[in-house]
């Protein structure tokens, strides 16, 4: 059962670009790969003020991921709590996940070949913290939201 | 070993506060100061590791062996660095006396300790880089309110409307301000932004006005002549601390809507609903005066405008308007002590005081220095000492500034990086980073003052040092021992901390000490004294721009248009990702926004034939300076006026990530030292034309072998 995401609040994001730098920084990871992302639309004026979107993407942590069943080494493992995770000890680089996923959403680490992805910085969380681009959000825009059954 | 320490960032001098874990000496978490800012940090905060391991940054005292600016240095010992500038600067005393030195500094909480060094060495010479940024509107507010633009701080979250004329605040990034900015908005406040273009900021606002450029004080003159038409101010307020209101009433009546909206090039219908919104949001409309307003010849009368506006809304010393940040002696406390020197009693080479009288003689006006050093007068500069400060890339047209370093004997850069003076100076001393270097205690003043403190999270990776130690060394070797005195840092903060009976240990629970436990607000009946005027009320005519023969009420002059076709205006501003040229080379940073662009209006770029993401080649006036960057084509920048980045296109070899890489404004203002505004000290950086077209390189190229 999925039991986390993280939501954008719209109003408060200004594609600062803070938690694409706060996960990676996390991460460890060189200049090439991001684990999640901000984007805006172009301007466009609405109500007499130019305006855009801002999206925040990262993995889904899908229910039922296409990206498990693909490993050729069993790498991609879903949690209990619905994060799927990459075990980099077993992760041979291989990329199938990639081509699986529909959003592409696995990239390589080109400081060793491996894929990684958004993991929810499960370490984190089972620390009783929250994801860095959470935790540090300049303007408290992403939420960590528990998912529970209704 | 693990560690946590309490700290204030340097990425930028907005100095947010954050805490820092490390292991083993190295960085392994940095976050705001979640009893501050509830853990928010910006890209650029937490790309402070990447900027401490990157290598392309000076890593041991340098000193130049080829041609300045050629960029061949040998590795020095501390000893010989300090030895070498020592020696330069007991010659250039003896034979030109000790005002031959100037030292700049960017400014900020630390710069009473780099004054104190320039004046016990015995030059009054001391400089930072306000006149490109925030005098303008230092002295606008000194002119009004007879205290500084430091003298009022906002209480934005309780406001119930936020005007900016161009300033942008989601791309400057005060991370306190701007979430108290979002407090307001998800309250139900309102945001106005001008500008010549859209920002992040004018994406929340709740109305934008797309300015021409150069008529931001045509607009407030406008919403002042409307708003005392409409009867929208505070009466009391101007009756009990107010002089000149009828004058002004006078002086206004000529800028109604219609005219405005002519000028400005926006709509009569607009500016007079605005001013509806105003009438209802009083007093609780806060009129933001600007920050870096070293752009327009008339910035300063604009500053004042703004100043004016908060006057007649009567919003100052109120909960969601304006207030005096307190300091110790409010909270009935003793403040801290701090390193200090007197300024020696001879005249500032840049006239500042004695030329010009009416101007605040604490930095002087860092442009002036150029021309005078040039002609030697009133007497000849021989040394610039540049404390993490970039003239080069800071104010206008560098090659200029060069002719005036190059009747130095001695040039230098004391940087955590290299900067485009320091590859032309004749020293580098490099400087610790935030995160391996401590500093003395500051005070922050407040409707709760606190003490803060930077503390070292790691200890240094390279040969550097902290600025204290730096100039505890150097006044050593000058025998200027009285003024700095302290040998440990610990025994500097313990002497700051004697008169306010705290320790540092205070310190440990939140990184800082707040010495009130509540908001402290004046008595709104009981201002008087606040005020530092001449007439000690707040001076819509002011008595010192009288004396200085200058207007307190400039009757507005239209902005030139383009001198001839194919030149735009050059506007230049920031992005939230970099710190200007401080970080275009930090590896995270720069792969966020590796150069800049140029914004072009639709219509002028169609007539230019260029669509988004061709090539444009942009030249200076007297086509010295050239450079060739994508275009970014858009309807909401003025077609007037051509926008870029600050921070890019900088030539330092070993910046390998950003070397050549865009376009640089400063570059492009050709003769803009002396273009500057005589009331209120600031450059007017957007005064400069530039040519635009597209570029040749734009073909695919035919031939490779």
């Amino acid at each position: 059962m999925k039991k986390y995401m993280i939501h954008l609040n719209t109003r408060r994001c200004i594609a600062c670009h803070g938690c694409e730098v706060h996960c990676k920084v996390n991460k460890n990871l060189p200049v090439g790969p991001f684990l999640c992302d901000i984007s805006c639309t172009p301007l466009k004026k609405i109500g007499g003020v130019p305006r855009l979107e801002i999206t925040f993407s990262t993995c889904r942590h899908c229910e039922d991921p296409l990206c498990v069943p693909v490993c050729p080494v069993g790498a991609m493992v879903q949690r209990k709590d619905g994060i799927v995770y990459i075990d980099q000890e077993k992760c041979i680089g291989c990329m199938a996940c990639k081509t699986a996923c529909p959003w592409d959403i696995p990239v390589q680490n080109p400081d060793d070949g491996k894929a990684v992805k958004c993991d929810m910085c499960m370490d984190r969380l089972d620390a009783g913290l929250k994801p860095a681009c959470v935790s540090k959000c300049t303007t408290h825009a992403l939420q960590l939201v528990e998912l529970k059954p209704v | 070993m693990k560690k946590s320490v309490y700290s204030i960032c340097g990425m930028c001098t907005v100095r947010c506060p954050i805490r820092v874990e490390s292991q083993d000496n190295e960085v392994t978490w940095i976050e705001g100061n979640p009893h501050q800012l509830n853990g928010a940090l910006c890209a650029k905060g937490t790309a402070g590791v990447a900027m401490m391991n990157d290598s392309e940054r000076p890593q041991q005292p340098l000193i130049r062996v080829g041609d300045r600016g050629a960029g061949r240095w040998r590795k020095a010992s501390w000893d010989e660095a300090f030895d070498f500038i020592a020696d330069k600067l007991k010659t250039i005393k003896k034979d030109f006396g000790p005002e031959a030195v100037i030292l700049s500094s960017r400014g900020g909480p630390w710069q009473g300790m780099y004054k104190a060094f320039i004046h016990a060495y015995g030059s009054p010479n001391y400089t930072n880089h306000d006149s490109t940024c925030g005098r303008n509107t230092h002295h606008a507010s000194l002119s009004i309110n007879g205290v500084g633009r430091k003298g009022f701080a906002y209480d934005i979250k309780n406001a119930k409307h936020l005007v900016l004329f161009g300033r942008d605040m989601f791309s400057s990034l005060r991370i306190a301000e701007n979430n108290q900015t979002l407090d307001m908005l998800d309250n139900g406040g309102r945001l106005t932004y001008v500008d010549v273009r859209q920002t992040m900021t004018g994406v929340k606002a709740t109305r934008f006005f797309q300015v021409r450029p150069g008529t931001d004080y045509a607009l407030a003159l406008g919403v002042i002549h409307q708003v005392i038409k409409k009867g929208y101010y505070d009466k009391d307020f101007l009756k009990r601390y107010v002089t000149g209101f009828d004058e002004l009433c006078t002086f206004i009546e000529e800028y109604t809507p219609a005219w405005t909206a002519k000028e400005c090039d926006v709509k009569e219908k607009d500016i007079i609903a605005f001013v509806e919104e105003i009438g209802e949001d009083r007093p609780n409309v806060i009129f933001h005066p600007g920050w870096n307003l070293a752009r327009y010849n008339d910035s300063f009368y604009a500053s004042r405008a703004m100043h004016i506006l908060n006057v007649l809304m009567g919003n100052i010393e109120m909960k969601g308007g304006l207030f005096i940040p307190k300091g110790p002696g409010d909270c009935g406390k003793k403040g801290i002590r701090s390193i200090d020197c007197a300024k020696p009693d001879i005249k500032r080479a840049d006239g500042i005081g004695w030329e010009y009288k009416h101007f605040d003689k604490g930095p002087g006006l860092a442009h002036l220095f150029i021309n005078r050093m040039i002609a030697e007068d009133p007497y000849p500069i021989r040394a610039w000492i540049a404390m993490r400060h970039d003239p080069f890339s800071g104010m206008p047209d560098p090659e200029k500034q060069k002719i005036a370093m190059d009747k130095c004997d001695l040039l230098v850069s004391i940087d955590t990086n290299y900067s485009e003076f320091g590859w032309y100076s004749d020293i580098i001393l490099p400087e610790s980073t935030y995160l391996e270097r401590d500093t003395p205690i500051v005070l922050q003043k407040g409707l709760k003052p606190r003490l803060a403190v930077r503390r070292k999270a790691v200890e240094p990776k390279n040969d550097s040092r902290s600025s204290w130690e730096i100039f505890t060394q150097l006044a050593n070797r000058l025998g200027l021992e009285d003024t700095f005195a302290f040998k440990t840092i610990e025994d500097l903060w313990k002497w700051q901390l004697e008169p306010t009976g705290y320790t540092m240990a205070d310190f440990e629970e939140k990184g800082f000490i707040e010495l009130s436990d509540s908001p402290i607000f004046y008595d709104r009946d009981k201002l008087d004294g606040q005020f530092k005027t001449p007439s000690g009320k707040i001076e819509i005519l002011s008595e010192k721009l009288d004396k200085a023969n200058l207007p307190s009420l400039k009757p507005f002059v239209a902005p030139d248009k383009a001198p001839e076709k194919g030149m735009f205006r050059l506007i230049y501003g920031k992005v939230a990702v970099h710190t200007q040229g401080h970080t275009t080379n930090n590896p995270l940073l720069s792969e966020l926004m590796p150069t800049n662009t140029l914004w072009i209006n639709s219509k002028q770029a169609k007539k230019l034939g260029v669509v988004s993401g061709d090539l444009v080649e942009i030249s200076s006036k007297d086509k010295s300076y050239n450079a060739t960057v994508a275009a970014h084509v858009t309807d909401f920048v003025h077609p007037e006026a051509v926008f870029t980045t600050h921070g890019f296109g900088k030539a330092i070899p070993k910046q390998t990530r950003n070397y050549l890489s865009g376009v640089s404004d400063q570059k492009l203002m050709i003769g803009k030292l002396d273009d500057w505004d005589k009331a209120g000290g600031g450059v007017n950086l957007c005064e400069a034309f530039v040519y635009v077209k597209k570029s040749i390189r734009n073909t695919k190229g035919r031939a490779e072998l």
